[in-house]
């Protein structure tokens, strides 16, 4: 397929028709109303497939929940404060082990704070989010391409997993276009997914819930829970490292701070400075391990975040006590320039003594 | 011999665990029979909420899925588009639909979705402990009423099915009660039509039920049923708000 020019909101949209999703609930909320658009053009006519727009993203997670447990691919997206009203639904999610994917193209916060891209949701995202102990699946993308991919990728990990799985993005990712181009082509058809309901036809009633009264069943419903995390945790973590091998100082950062990090590190690079990155693509399950053994080569590491040290305190929890952990953070929706991002890893650089390459 | 009465087949064979009085109980068994005579056993699925009712799903012998407190509309609006051949409805509380759900609920009926709404009127939050409720009648003692409710301070008992009857989505909508043997059956009557009307696909229907908590409404069993029938149907009377199936 060739290259198409496209939004990173539309290339999620294009991404999950063609990963089968069949129904899509939205509510209007800057910057992601490209996405919600693209689904009420492409998505609502489509044969077998249901568009709404919802009345609060409240009703529409809850339609999510309901698409779900009739065993559909159903997604819905929002930005960091529709995401937060949203959390009801997915905690619901999670308990019942009901696939989904919900895309956050975060901005500012708190409150109703900017429309401009930041990290700021990255604890909210990570940490489950809702009330009770569980988690998602976050995926967080740096490219247009990227979220292309991982929309895809999303789909097949929420089924595999029985999991909400999270596309974290941020305004910039969402509003910039880029060439991109699709893998797969649209699925005929799915398969319903199993344990569905779609009345007792042939088989046993059965029900899908989420309360009990007794303590130890919902002791043994954490357990199941948290063993399927082990079981994530271990084949889905995901990381992209790039020239690490020789380097001293190692900059972790994510999505599209990894992006502007790159743009730094370039500048280093030539400037003789060896300084690689460590990109976490899922930022739940987190590459520990990876950060981990980074530290066997440096002990030096710089996070930067578009928030005020969020990834940060995973690096340091990963690292133990093994490296030395600096961080540089812009909140509130600024957004650094690879200039000034060099300048800080430059400096940290320089202060730490590292060696220089002439 | 024939045989007169029985447990209907949308019923497992699991004893209530309802109080004594309580009006669940009968509106799950019209709705099971319901079910039965018009042979949607393998095609419903129901959606309660959390409250009394959050067990439903030991009950009835169908699909069910629990909805979060309010959000049945959605949830069953989730299960219908994905899902069209699915006979859905809801069963969910006055605090549930007329208070925490109104949204989801109003915006269904407006788009005229394709489910059933089941809407017990207990005037009350009945699993809580008896708070007052968008129904509870005005100088009405509830636990969070406890001078009786003052329109002043508590607004008046919120006439949601009356409200949804403007919405054009809304094609059928009844309130009936659990108050005598008359009632019961129109009440079958009306979930019956309800979910023909889902079937004809003409669009959101609901049936309301005032139905007794005696607990909480700190009464016997049949003084809650008079209750009924001399208070509540004063402000909730009962019948046929909107009809415009055709039928």
């Amino acid at each position: 397929m060739p290259r198409i020019l496209l939004s990173g909101n539309s290339a999620i949209g294009e991404g999950a028709i063609r990963a089968g999703c069949q129904c899509y609930f939205g509510y209007p909320i800057t910057p992601q109303n490209e996405l919600t658009e693209y689904m009420a053009t492409h998505l609502s006519r489509r044969k077998g497939c249901s568009f709404i727009q919802a009345e609060s993203e409240l009703s529409a997670i809850n339609m999510v929940y309901g698409a779900s447990v009739a065993g559909v691919r159903v997604m819905t997206s929002s930005s960091s404060p529709g995401i937060s009203l949203k959390q009801e639904g997915i905690s619901y999610l999670a308990a019942c082990q009901l696939p989904a994917v919900i895309v956050n193209m975060s901005r500012g916060g708190p409150g109703l704070g900017s429309i401009s891209a930041t990290q700021s949701d990255y604890f909210q995202s990570t940490r489950g989010g809702g009330h009770g102990d569980y988690r998602t699946i976050v995926l967080a993308p740096s490219s247009v391409q990227e979220l292309a991919d991982l929309t895809h990728r999303a789909f097949d990990l929420a089924d595999r997993y029985l999991i909400p799985v999270i596309i974290l993005g941020d305004s910039m990712l969402g509003q910039m276009m880029e060439p991109v181009e699709f893998h797969h082509e649209v699925p005929r058809r799915l398969p319903v997914r199993d344990q569905a309901l779609r009345g007792a036809h042939g088989r046993a009633s059965r029900f899908v819930k989420t309360f009990t009264s007794k303590p130890t069943e919902l002791e043994e419903i954490n357990w199941s829970l948290f063993r399927r995390y082990r079981l994530i945790e271990k084949k889905e973590t995901t990381c992209e490292s790039s020239l690490v091998d020789d380097a001293e100082l190692v900059v972790v950062a994510f999505g599209i701070a990894a992006r502007i990090a790159k743009g730094a590190i370039r500048k280093a690079r030539s400037n003789g400075l060896k300084v690689g990155l460590l990109r976490p693509v899922t930022l739940w399950p987190f590459p520990s391990e990876q950060v981990k053994k980074t530290a066997a080569r440096t002990k030096h590491f710089l996070v930067f975040e578009m928030n005020m040290g969020q990834m940060v305190e995973d690096v340091k929890l990963a690292l133990d006590g093994a490296g030395e952990v600096g961080f540089y953070g812009r909140p509130g929706g600024v957004i650094p320039t690879p200039s000034e991002v060099f300048r800080v890893v430059s400096r940290e650089y320089y202060q730490r003594g590292l060696s220089i390459e002439r | 011999m024939k045989q007169v009465y029985r447990r209907p087949h949308s019923l497992k064979k699991a004893p209530f665990h309802y109080c004594p009085g309580c009006g669940h109980s009968i509106a799950h068994r019209v709705i099971a029979e319901v079910i039965d005579e018009m042979n949607l056993q393998d095609k419903v699925i129901g959606i309660p909420p959390p409250g009394c009712s959050v067990f439903a799903y030991h009950y009835f012998d169908v699909d069910m899925v629990e909805s979060a407190h309010g959000r049945g509309a959605a949830v069953a609006t989730g299960i219908k588009r994905a899902f069209p051949q699915a006979i859905v409805f809801t069963y969910q509380g006055d605090g549930d639909l007329a208070a925490i759900g109104t949204a989801e609920t109003i915006h269904a009926a407006n788009r005229g979705e394709r489910i059933t709404a089941i809407f017990i009127n207990n005037a009350v939050y009945g699993m809580t402990g008896g708070q007052m409720a968008p129904t509870t009648l005005l100088s009405q003692k509830t636990t969070t009423t406890p001078y009786g409710r003052s329109a002043q301070l508590e607004g008046y008992p919120l006439k949601i099915s009356e409200m949804l009857a403007l919405v054009k989505g809304t094609v059928y909508i009844e309130r009936t009660a659990v108050s005598s043997p008359a009632n019961i059956m129109k009440t079958k009557k009306a979930v019956r039509k309800a979910f023909q009307t889902q079937i004809d696909d003409l669009g959101f229907s609901l049936v309301e039920i005032l139905s007794p908590c005696p607990v909480n409404w700190k009464m016997a069993p049949l003084e809650a049923w008079q209750w009924i029938e001399k208070e509540m149907t004063k402000e909730f009377p009962l019948g046929v708000i909107k009809d415009v199936t055709g039928k």
